[in-house]
């Protein structure tokens, strides 16, 4: 008998898909939002991103060496956390805010519950919540320095198009969707977002169900409460503008923190748009999504409880037959 | 006509190309014939040879033990070594007839049977139950049990099984091509029983050739018709199957007999033609040796209880270092630990893969992504399965309907963290029967 011979439960085949492979796919989609990030904000955008994306990795290496637990950083699970938390900052951020937001979402939101796959919460959104309420100054400071004409950087001090969608001016809808705004790193430009969402989509890491219902409930609420009818440049702002389409596209589709059952992600959408458009239209800051999709995080498990699947055959009465 | 197909399933590559072109043919065995006496579902069958007792080819050496149970023929002639417990494919220790192969193949007479035209339904249920055949697409369910149904008016539908959806495997295939009339027969003989059904030859759209010879073999049946199926694991499956061809859905608490159908695979409907056309009992089989690591892929005409070895060695041995001999196909076949063991009525192939990807493939975290979801044909999340089963959590594992998996391994497939999810699935299954069992 041959000692290489190896015996394991069927089926003895797998699929090439890897966790890492997913990862990194995500991670390749936010680059075009990340780049245009760099672009718009400049270096200290870069650095900004640099500095997340290196705390998130060292946290995760250092605190799995020191509990002794095996060390997945290759899987690119913090690479996408610290992609996603430094385009939820503001550029004019000072160097230590990504390291401690980095900190705060591996070893706090990440880790101390368990590591990959175990978080109720996703890490990126929790590290943001977190730096908005403990430096709310900071986090929205959204002054920035724009390419000038003549004398090289000009700063530029500007509310944010949500801000004064709020104020009931009115905003140029085409330079939010380009990006060409105030705001986080990476939320500005819905164009470069899509782009990567499309990725995403083709590759088949996202689908539909989640992003699709929320922003679909998002237009609907919005239409009947958001005091402008169905005005569809005040529609698309309220989309192009804040983090939406990085909210919709990245954070709720986390794999992680989003109900698995089929159903489960339809209704966790459509929860995800009222959430939001309550949160724009009657709270206190005009931006909302991070706190809708943490919220909903929370509610996952109670979700999925009421979403379970008739498996097959059970959905149709003994005999049943198709029309 | 669209093609038929269902929702969720996998496409795994399907390494037909290597022996799908390869003729069947009769292997004469060497060394000794091992009859294991559960080669079927239900009572093992009983031995009437004793030890020392000379059998010619075709003569019962076993008889059914009950009415779901099936007897056992021997397929050379020779003496009865021993009745002794011997390992099989599947790992189990099972009480077998071994005979000591005297390579004169020395015939006993056929099952006594009648011109089918003066046959009553009575007696072609007797002859296919005497003849041994059962369900020889892997479960092994004794044919005649599921051809007497409570009411066979109600019977509509009769599905030959030709979609072979495993990877690998080619013996349907080859029969459709060279036996073509076979299981037309077989099937004429099935729909004798089952007035008010219409015949249907299910094959998947990977396989033109058959469809073309299958289309020509029974252009002159007005009951019979071929369907077209999308290629897909589990495609073969009998509830996948049943959907695809009636939009009928089954469930784990029916029979196909529920819903108005009776499934047959493509080399038990050969077996029936055989057994009441021909008279002859169930002694061979055809067994596909394949997989990288074979040297010379072939379709073999097998007699039951010939070892694997010799099977593998008559497909010219090993080429390169096995990493996994499976009796069946990769996604639902048994891993052997050991190839000293005799095929039996339901080893449809024997697979040898140069590589295995379960050990190879570490097992990380469950990120929750969802695949094994979108590949679930039975709609189940097996990734929550899988975390009940881990907790032994058995009243959750049946609150998520986990009792309705058909343990076809497409989660498993899919599963980018490589968990291996169809086993914990399985396991808590096995767990579950037991208990209600007890009860």
């Amino acid at each position: 008998m041959s000692d290489l011979r190896k015996v394991s439960s069927s089926p003895h085949i797998r699929d090439k898909a890897t966790s890492s492979n997913i990862m990194r796919d995500v991670s390749i989609a936010l680059l075009p939002a990340a780049a245009y990030g760099v672009f718009h904000f400049g270096m200290n955008a870069l650095l900004t991103i640099l500095l997340s994306v290196a705390t998130c990795v060292a946290t995760e290496y250092i605190y799995e060496k020191l509990m002794h637990k095996p060390v997945t950083v290759k899987d690119l699970s913090a690479v996408v956390t610290g992609l996603l938390l430094a385009m939820n900052l503001p550029v004019s951020v000072p160097f230590w805010m990504p390291i401690l937001g980095g900190i705060f979402a591996i070893l706090v939101v990440k880790q101390l519950f368990g590591g990959l796959g175990q978080n109720f919460m996703n890490p990126a959104l929790g590290a943001r919540c977190f730096l908005m309420i403990s430096f709310a100054g900071r986090m929205t400071n959204y002054t920035y320095y724009a390419l000038g004409a003549n004398s090289g950087y000009d700063a530029i001090t500007t509310a944010t198009p949500l801000a004064v969608l709020r104020e009931g001016a009115s905003v140029n809808v085409m330079d939010m969707i380009v990006g060409n705004t105030a705001g986080m790193i990476g939320e500005t430009s819905a164009i470069a977002i899509l782009i990567g969402a499309a990725y995403l989509l083709f590759r088949g890491v996202i689908d539909l169900k989640i992003p699709g219902t929320y922003i679909v409930t998002f237009i609907v609420f919005m239409a009947f409460f958001g005091g402008h009818g169905f005005d569809g440049t005040y529609l698309v702002a309220q989309l192009a503008g804040g983090g939406l389409m990085l909210g919709a596209w990245f954070m709720a589709t986390d794999y992680v923190t989003s109900p698995i059952t089929p159903t489960g992600q339809i209704v966790y959408g459509v929860i995800l748009g009222i959430l939001t458009g309550i949160f724009r239209c009657f709270g206190a800051s005009p931006e909302g999504v991070s706190y809708a999709i943490i919220f909903s995080n929370l509610l996952v498990p109670l979700i999925e409880k009421y979403t379970i699947p008739l498996a097959f055959g059970k959905a149709k009465a003994k005999g049943g037959q198709k029309s | 006509m669209a093609t038929l197909t269902f929702k969720g399933g996998v496409h795994p590559y399907d390494g037909k190309e290597l022996s799908k072109d390869k003729a069947i043919v009769p292997y004469l065995p060497k060394g000794d014939l091992i009859y294991p006496l559960s080669q079927h579902i239900g009572a093992p069958a009983a031995p009437v040879v004793a030890k020392g007792d000379r059998v010619l080819v075709g003569q019962k050496i076993a008889e059914a033990g009950g009415f779901v149970s099936s007897p056992v023929y021997a397929s050379v002639s020779g003496t009865v070594k021993a009745i002794e417990p011997h390992f099989v494919s599947t790992g189990a220790k099972v009480n077998s007839i071994v005979v000591e192969n005297d390579g004169l193949y020395e015939e006993a007479p056929g099952l006594s049977i009648k011109p089918f035209e003066e046959m009553s339904r009575d007696d072609i249920i007797g002859v296919i139950k005497e003849s041994g055949v059962v369900g020889m697409g892997g479960a092994g369910f004794p044919t005649h049990v599921k051809l007497s149904p409570k009411d066979p008016d109600k019977i509509d539908y009769v599905l030959v099984n030709c979609a072979e959806c495993e990877p690998y495997l080619t013996s349907d295939y080859r029969i459709m091509i060279e036996r073509p009339e076979k299981v037309v027969g077989g099937l004429k003989v099935v729909l004798e029983l089952f007035g008010n059904a219409q015949g249907c030859i299910c094959i998947e759209d990977n396989k033109p050739e058959a469809i073309t010879i299958m289309q020509k073999a029974c252009e002159k049946e007005t009951r019979i018709q071929v369907k077209v199926l999308k290629t897909k694991y589990p495609q073969g499956a009998e509830r996948m199957l049943i959907h695809a061809v009636t939009g009928r859905d089954l469930n784990s608490s029916m029979l196909p007999a529920d819903l108005g159908c009776v499934v047959d695979n493509c080399d038990t409907i050969t077996s029936i033609y055989d057994a009441v056309i021909l008279g002859k009992p169930l002694i061979s089989r055809v067994v596909t040796i394949s997989g990288e690591a074979i040297a010379n892929p072939s379709n073999f005409e097998s007699r039951m209880g010939t070892n694997v070895a010799e099977l593998i060695e008559a497909a010219g041995g090993f080429k390169t270092q096995e990493k996994k001999v499976i009796s069946g196909g990769p996604m639902m076949g048994f891993a052997m630990f050991d190839i000293e063991v005799p095929t039996t009525k339901t080893t449809s192939a024997i697979t040898c893969l140069a590589k295995d990807a379960v050990s190879e493939s570490p097992t990380t975290a469950c990120i929750n992504c969802g695949r094994c979801v979108s590949a679930c044909d039975e709609g189940l999340i097996p990734a929550r399965l899988a975390q009940f089963s881990e907790k032994f959590d058995l009243d959750a594992f049946q609150k998520w309907h986990g009792m309705e998996c058909v343990e076809c391994g497409c989660c498993s497939y899919v599963c980018p963290a490589k968990r291996p999810l169809a086993q914990m699935i399985k396991n808590v299954r096995r767990m579950v029967m037991a208990n209600r069992a007890k009860k």
